[in-house]
């Protein structure tokens, strides 16, 4: 299973912001229950969508620059990237399926 | 109408909290095959919660980790899990229909554990603003609010709670409740009230929520007074009492005006071979141990009740697969 790799402050604009393909960005801190629910689903969906989007996760505690700039209040959030934009948002836990209609609402 | 036997089961448990789990683990271990069904997260609302202190045995545990815990414990013995949401249960013969999203499953006996969620204010901002400073869960979302002021709105044990969880984060929480005595048990009005970072606000009631892009403050009214007033704060954490999730049941099981579901001691509703236990249940006393102690309770119940209708047979190639750690089909 595709676990999606960690981003940071430091190559957030690289490795989202510049992405060829959309990106979806799981913002995440390890006290958080409901975030550790969603990873698995999130890992599900990057399997899915491989190719198609790319899949980020990035911990609110240690990056605090980019989580205030795109202002972020509440976690599990997660958010959708197109062409350096986010496109689409979705916050809190739900299940797989209502995360697929989403994401693919945001493509 | 499905025929298919893999999703039939001797007992389907409806949501995946403490009171389901429990049910499950009993269930499980008396070589039932058990499917748990949970539209959201494992372990209902104690998933949210940051520590339980209050589990006989366990000096203290974050709740998430016990549940996990107790959803692991109930797999090892066979127990399946479903993540899907029920929409209704029907009778056919002495057999149990649960529909849902995903298709229908059919059990000789149901445990409703789907427990309760928590209440909305219903006020203009509210749900507009959730994510953006109005939440329902401090532990996910207090960090986000280091050293700003906050507003906590309820005065339940919930409320006290995740009031002290705020207030490691944040510089000052106003504690907002519409009465002039609090709700919460004794231990935790003690904590609350010796906490510097609380004022309390009494017999004051939030009437909007305040912000364009971003919570920025709240309009309060005194219920005594009647005078009304804005007050400057970056989140607003709502705690105001829960509703048991049992619509999809209405009109099928007798329940008391607020939805909680009536049983008897042995957890039975009206019809034979359907249970509830936990918070869904009139008159529980809504703690982890006592849902668990429910759910137990109705799993050895639904157990005999199956002997005594369908006979001692069982499904032998679940137990051997249980036995061999793969039940999962």
């Amino acid at each position: 299973m595709a676990k999606p790799a960690e981003v940071t402050d430091a190559d957030f604009e690289s490795e989202v912001l510049k992405s060829d393909t959309p990106v979806l960005v799981d913002f995440w801190a390890p006290w958080c229950g409901p975030c550790r629910m969603v990873a698995p689903v999130v890992e599900e969906l990057a399997d899915e969508y491989a190719g198609k989007v790319k899949f980020v996760k990035l911990n609110t505690d240690d990056n605090v620059r980019t989580a205030s700039q795109y202002g972020i209040r509440s976690i599990p959030t997660l958010l959708v990237f197109k062409a350096g934009q986010p496109v689409g948002q979705i916050i809190g836990f739900r299940p797989k399926g209502d995360l697929k209609k989403r994401l693919d609402a945001a493509l | 109408m499905t025929n298919d036997s893999r999703r039939e089961y001797d007992i389907i448990i409806i949501g995946a909290g403490p009171a389901g789990l429990a049910a499950g683990l009993y269930a499980a271990r008396a070589r039932r095959r058990t499917l748990i069904i949970e539209g959201k997260v494992t372990g209902g609302q104690i998933s949210l919660t940051a520590e339980v202190e209050n589990y006989p045995g366990i000096e203290t545990i974050n709740g998430f980790d016990l549940s996990q815990t107790m959803h692991r414990q109930a797999e090892k013995y066979g127990m399946e899990t479903a993540y899907t949401r029920v929409t209704g249960v029907d009778q056919e013969g002495k057999e149990h229909l649960v529909h849902t999203e995903e298709g229908d499953y059919r059990a000789k006996a149901v445990i409703v554990t789907s427990g309760a969620d928590y209440n909305r204010l219903g006020i203009p901002g509210e749900e507009r603003l959730t994510g953006f400073g109005t939440s329902y869960c401090a532990t996910c979302d207090a960090a986000f609010f280091k050293d700003q002021v906050v507003a906590v709105v309820g005065g339940g044990d919930a409320a006290m709670d995740e009031g002290l969880f705020v207030t490691r984060y944040v510089s000052k929480a106003y504690m907002i409740h519409r009465r002039d005595t609090l709700r919460a048990s004794a231990i935790l009005q003690e904590r609350a009230f010796a906490d510097p970072k609380m004022e309390f606000v009494w017999n004051t009631v939030v009437e909007e929520i305040l912000g364009d892009d971003a919570v920025t403050g709240i309009r309060v009214r005194d219920v005594v007074t009647g005078e009304t007033r804005v007050i400057d704060v970056s989140a607003v954490f709502i705690f105001i009492g829960l509703t048991p999730n049992t619509d999809y049941l209405r009109e099928k099981v007798r329940m008391d005006p607020a939805g909680h579901i009536f049983v008897n001691e042995w957890m039975e509703t009206q019809i034979p071979g359907l249970y509830a236990a936990g918070d869904v249940r009139a008159n529980s006393a809504r703690q982890v141990v006592t849902a668990a102690g429910d759910g137990a309770t109705a799993a050895i119940r639904a157990d005999h009740y199956i002997t005594d209708t369908f006979g001692t047979v069982q499904a032998a190639h679940h137990v051997v697969a249980a036995e061999s750690g793969s039940a999962r089909e």
